[in-house]
């Protein structure tokens, strides 16, 4: 699963936090391939959202390195894109104006003012925020804020996704429209997406690969290949073997912590 | 930028009742507002009527009297040049307090050992009246408006730098690192998350500055300058002019009421998209 021509990968990671008696996570092997969709399942705390910072540059791993493209990641990729947990929107600029944050940065590939208003009016409609696109944080729910965050990775055309629970937030309905979106997105750029997520039905509906994250320090406990053609709607025979042995994998992993 | 947008439908009519309900609030604080300054104009009226002697001194700073010099006042071009003066003085001593507090907040904010190094020479520095560094800044700076703007930006600097300090502390991570993760430069941060981030905060600093600044600038103004409506209070008192003098001292009052109210509404049309 590790090698040539992973978009991204994580080679003997372990995260250790100053004080802490252990590590979070050690030896971690994960790759994600242009146009493949990886999904993290793992229980709360387990070191999920570390990793994901750890494979965005944002955080230095204490031991292993991370690779992107191949390349050694020293600093955050401007072809690489994360969306924290939280939606992290900043207050005072509008949907529109969170969405297009960034885009102008130096680092970023250039683009004319013109193309960027034409990236986030797609991002803006892709997520369905069309009518909320001049409002500030203030006023948006949980859900258009975690959508506006989404968009604001999308506008961006990366080429790598990293998502961290991009669809708590959401309705059943929206979070399966959001869902298709990704799909589409990642198909269309033949992007590499992580995925990180709770909810086993989620991963079973859009990942190529499943990852369980256990133990303490966490490693990775399983991998699921998922080779099922999108939608998996009417799949419920061939993923309800998969989603019992993965829930079953995933408590026993949490009976391990 | 409005935050006004209201959605379609259903929810307009609403957002129309709040409206409504706001500007009814808004009006009963203008009435309240308005009775309370009328019974400051009874108080002031009643103190010389009856706590004076017919004739006296005193009477001659009665609200009558110092209405009809008001306008008296307003209808000449003097006053109107005392007032740019003083306003201009309070617009440079703001710009250079911004000038300065800004940047050196922004950098105590972000450096511990830096605040550590800096909070008790401000703490003390801030303590002394601005008023009591007036003969120091007229040797070293001569007379004129040299000094003057020496102490207005004194008297004007740490609300903003303690602010402004105190507003790079609260910054949200998040929002920091939501920067980082977009490959952001160093220039970029500053400009894009920190500046943005801290503005709520510089303001309220420049709301405190504007109280203190209009405080100080008079009696300022009233050392070694010829002009600006500390010095002209001090002419209608050399004329024997007292009830000119009691209406300078209301359009003191009326000034900074304006001054402040607008520093308010500069806060208030920032801080609601918050
Ligand atoms: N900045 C930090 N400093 C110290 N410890 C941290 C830090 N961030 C996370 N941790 C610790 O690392 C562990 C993993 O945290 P992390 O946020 O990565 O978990 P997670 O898998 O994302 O959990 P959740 O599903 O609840 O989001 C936790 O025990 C947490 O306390
Ligand atoms: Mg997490």
């Amino acid at each position: 699963m590790s090698g040539a021509g992973a978009a991204l990968e994580a080679r003997g990671v372990s995260i250790r936090y100053p004080g802490a008696p252990a590590p979070v996570l050690a030896d971690l092997e994960l790759a994600v391939a242009p146009g493949e969709i990886v999904a993290v399942l793992g229980q709360s705390g387990v070191g999920k959202s570390s990793l994901l910072r750890v494979l965005g540059g944002l955080q230095k791993p204490s031991s292993g390195r991370v690779l992107a493209g191949g390349a050694d990641l020293a600093a955050p990729h401007p072809r690489v894109a994360v969306a924290f947990q939280d939606p992290a929107l900043l207050p005072w600029l509008t949907l529109e104006g969170n969405v297009a944050f960034g885009l102008d940065f130096r680092r970023q590939p250039k683009r004319s003012a013109a193309e960027r208003r034409a990236l986030v009016d797609a991002a803006i409609a892709e997520v369905g925020l069309e009518a909320a696109r001049r409002l500030h944080l203030a006023a948006l729910s949980g859900g258009m804020a975690q959508r506006a965050a989404l968009a604001r990775c999308l506008a961006r055309e990366p080429d790598v996704l990293l998502l961290d629970e991009p669809f708590g937030a959401l309705d059943e309905v929206t979070r399966a429209a959001m869902q298709a979106l990704l799909l589409k997105v990642v198909a269309r750029r033949r992007a590499a997406a992580l995925l990180i997520t709770h909810d086993v039905d989620e991963a079973l509906n859009v990942a190529d690969r499943v990852v369980l994250l256990g133990g303490a320090p966490a490693r990775v406990v399983g991998v699921w290949r998922v080779d099922l053609p999108h939608p998996r709607d009417g799949a419920i025979a061939e993923t309800g073997a998969l989603r019992i042995e993965i829930l079953t994998a995933l408590r026993s992993a949490v009976r391990r912590h | 930028m409005s935050q006004a947008a209201v959605p379609a439908g259903a929810e307009g009519a609403a957002a129309g009742g709040t409206a409504v309900r706001q500007l009814r609030a808004r009006s009963y604080g203008a009435v309240y507002g308005a009775v309370g300054l009328a019974a400051l104009v009874a108080i002031w009226w009643a103190a010389i009527e009856f706590g004076s002697a017919p004739g006296s001194f005193a009477r001659l700073f009665a609200p009558a009297a110092a209405f009809s010099s008001l306008i008296e006042l307003a209808s000449g071009s003097d006053l109107w040049t005392h007032i740019a003066l003083s306003l201009k003085r309070i617009a440079v001593g703001l710009g250079l307090a911004v000038l300065i507090g800004v940047p050196v907040g922004l950098a105590v904010g972000a450096s511990k050992a830096l605040d550590a190094a800096t909070t008790p020479a401000f703490q003390l520095l801030r303590m002394i009246s601005p008023l009591s560094w007036m003969p120091i800044a007229v040797m070293a700076l001569g007379v004129g408006d040299a000094p003057i703007y020496f102490l207005l930006t004194f008297a004007a600097v740490w609300p903003i730098l303690l602010n402004t300090a105190a507003g790079v502390r609260a910054l949200d991570r998040r929002w920091l690192l939501l920067a980082e993760s977009l490959a952001a430069t160093r220039w970029e941060v500053l400009s894009r998350v920190i500046v943005p981030g801290v503005t709520g905060h510089v303001l309220t600093g420049v709301r405190l500055s504007i109280g203190i600044l209009w405080i100080v600038l008079v009696p300022c103004e009233m050392l070694g300058v010829s002009a600006g409506l500390g010095y002209f209070i001090l002419d209608t008192r050399d004329r024997l002019a007292y009830s000119e003098l009691a209406a300078v001292v209301l359009v003191i009052g009326a000034l900074g009421f304006l001054l402040d109210a607008a520093a308010r509404a500069a806060h208030a049309a920032w801080s609601p998209k918050r």
